[in-house]
């Protein structure tokens, strides 16, 4: 049975794909930094569902692992799905360059490094998807989070282009871009109810979305809404803004 | 804005914690002055809401699974639904499950929930072979059946520790399909009758037409079935739909529940007909809608249910039934169904005989014919089921439960009542 890998596996949405992939009779390639502690996942997933998965140590900012990481693999994936992210305040990475370092490395060059070794190699094969998770927040800058905002745009923009290249050899690239979700990282944060989803239900759209070949998922669907109006207010009223 | 309940009501501040690692459990409970363990959110009144919520969703790895044998090991913040996702093509189902999937593991044996084969198989906790749990003190204990804090934790409201994990035993099918018989009646006395008929039937269920008269209060659809036996075990959850805002609250006024209700009857036009349906069809027909609770309006609602003793079911039900009838506060559900022996948990609600349970959304004049209904129920020997309700006084709770002052003195002899607590513990002082 085909093999699915997920780049940053630790994270909630992360460990709820990985989940669904495997009810759905993938095995797995669970790769992260300190894969070990991702001990209890795996055993939870093969009891789960009877598949394999397998950890695999992997660092994204460390580019130059990137290709033998890939290689090493003992069975090429069917798909992968890039779901790294790093998000500190705004305030923190604006005023900490290394902040903005991390931010733009990993959600950015992090992923294009790896993208680009798993897109050459679907490329000559014709066959495989490609999943990346991005953000809404990727969709306009805003003072609130426009660090991690732009280093998640250009990801989208990376995910666009690369949809386009890979469509004559019917790879698949599906843009994900999630809005509020119930996580570790999003605890201590009053959201709102109704705009906020669960990891399990992002989890579920992306298989779905992915499955039938679409292009760009907003989840919940509402943020495309959202984000709709919001790319579309002029820019000499958005100035001024605070939202 | 904080967890509410299935019932939207009532709404309170609270700050939720996510349980994700016991080993930071004894930290969480010292530090807190009291709180309560929130699975799902399923329960449809006040057990499980206060001040602060242990959030136990989160805590949801499967541990184990004897796949011969169908024992199964799970965290308790598993939710029943992913279990039937694992189990079902293996040739398992739960053994005992209620009329959601969407509860989680933990609050199945907190409310030692039951299902449509109460008659033969009893409540949750018959399929629980053991389970861990941590106490107010941080200490993990191991129980099983026979211990007292087996008994106690089982249909224990969340207010005994942290259920932590759980050994379960399954049912073995062969089929993810179901043969369901549905029998019409014209009567209370015709559907008693027919539950009698069927009791050898492992699965049972009628729904009762509440805003019936006269001659006709008690007229149903009886649904009774069985698992098949054709060897086809693919099983996929529904697409589900989904109530996307909370209704008007004017939308449930008993014209559309007449519609409803006439709906339902057009499905068994020659009294008795048969069905081959899904899983998800025959036990969880209303998880096919998400957040269906919504459809009762923003102001909430509550579930009563209530079991009266067999030889008192009668007259006791023709009596609510027919004020109810009077109100016509209409219920848009009405579920009766026949019940077998009470176990030995101090808590747990099922007893030989039929319950009733109705939805009302809440109004002016609710509460008062509730309180109505109570005094029926307590005349007839029944009571009331806490997962469900959101307003039953001391009194009326604790006459319908002979084992409560060993529930309390439990409670209090293991400082229990010292750090759990939920707004329905503190209500009915347990």
């Amino acid at each position: 049975m085909s093999y699915v890998l997920i780049i940053g596996a630790k994270s909630d949405i992360a460990k709820e794909v990985a989940r669904v992939y495997a009810k759905n009779g993938y095995n797995l390639y669970l790769a992260a930094r300190d894969s070990l502690s991702l001990e209890d996942l795996k055993h939870d997933i093969e009891i789960r569902s009877g598949v394999n998965v397998e950890l695999k140590e992997f660092d994204i900012t460390s580019y130059d692992t990137h290709e033998e990481f890939y290689r090493s693999l003992k069975k090429r994936p069917v798909g992968v799905i890039v779901v790294s992210g790093y998000m500190v305040e705004q305030k923190v990475a604006q005023k900490e360059w290394i902040e903005t370092l991390n931010t733009v490395n990993v959600n950015y060059t992090g992923a294009l490094s790896i993208l680009n070794i798993v897109a050459n190699d679907f490329e000559k094969e014709q066959n495989g998807f490609i999943v990346g998770v991005s953000s809404v927040a990727g969709d306009r800058g805003r003072k609130a989070n426009y660090i991690y905002g732009s280093a998640k745009a250009g990801f989208s923009a990376y995910l666009s282009g690369l949809r386009n290249r890979l469509y004559e050899s019917g790879v698949t690239v599906l843009t994900v871009k999630p809005g509020f979700v119930e996580t570790k990282m999003t605890e201590n944060l009053d959201l709102p109810q109704k705009l906020t989803a669960q990891p399990q239900e992002v989890a579920e759209d992306i298989f779905n979305a992915q499955q039938k070949g679409r292009n760009v998922l907003y989840t919940k669907p509402i943020w495309m809404v959202i984000m709709l109006i919001i790319k579309h207010i002029p820019e000499f009223i958005f100035k001024k803004m605070s939202i | 804005m904080g967890l509410i309940s299935w019932g939207m009501y009532p709404i309170i501040k609270n700050k939720k914690i996510s349980l994700r690692d016991a080993k930071t459990l004894p930290t969480y409970i010292n530090s807190t002055d009291e709180f309560i363990p929130y699975g799902n959110g399923r329960s449809y009144g006040d057990s499980a809401l206060n001040e602060n919520i242990l959030y136990c969703k989160t805590y949801n790895n499967f541990l184990d699974f004897d796949v011969q044998n169908g024992i199964l090991t799970c965290q308790a913040g598993v939710l029943l639904s992913e279990i039937l996702d694992s189990v079902i093509k293996r040739g398992w189902f739960l053994k005992v499950t209620p009329g959601t999937k969407l509860i989680t593991l933990g609050g199945a044996i907190a409310s030692d929930v039951h299902g449509k084969n109460h008659h033969t198989q009893g409540c949750f906790s018959e399929c629980v072979e053991e389970f861990t749990i941590m106490l107010s003190d941080g200490e993990i204990k191991s129980c099983k059946k026979g211990d007292e804090l087996f008994h106690a934790t089982c249909g224990g409201m969340g207010l005994t520790g942290v259920i932590l994990t759980a050994k379960i035993s399954l049912k073995k099918i062969n089929s993810a399909f179901i043969n369901q018989t549905t029998i019409k009646t014209k009567n209370l006395a015709e559907t008693f009758e027919a539950f009698e008929n069927y009791k050898d039937i492992p699965y049972s269920v009628a729904w009762i037409d509440c805003l019936a008269k006269n001659e006709e209060i008690g007229k149903c659809l009886l649904m009774v079935g069985d698992f098949a036996d054709d060897g086809n075990l693919e099983y996929k959850s529904k697409k589900k739909l989904s109530i996307p805002f909370n209704f008007p609250s004017f939308a449930l006024n008993s014209l559309s529940v007449k519609a409803f209700n006439w709906l339902y009857y057009a499905k068994a036009k020659d009294g008795i007909s048969k069905q081959r349906v899904s899983i998800d069809t025959f036990f969880y027909p209303l998880d096919a809608i998400g957040e269906w609770n919504r459809i009762y309006g923003k102001n909430g609602f509550t579930q009563y249910q209530f079991i009266l003793p067999k030889e008192q079911s009668f007259e006791g039900l023709k009596e609510i039934l027919t004020k109810i009838s009077d109100s016509g506060k209409g219920s848009f559900l009405a579920v009766l169904k026949l019940y077998g022996k009470a176990n030995e948990n101090y808590l747990s609600f099922p007893l030989e005989g039929y319950s009733l349970a109705l939805d009302f959304k809440i109004e002016a004049g609710l509460f008062e014919l509730l309180n109505t209904l109570d005094e029926v129920v307590l005349k007839h020997g029944g009571r009331i089921y806490l997962t469900k309700d959101v307003r039953v006084s001391k009194e009326t709770f604790e006459k319908g439960y002979p084992k409560i002052e060993q529930f309390r003195d439990f409670r209090s002899k293991n400082y229990m009542d010292k750090k759990l607590n939920s707004l329905q513990s503190k209500m009915v002082k347990i």
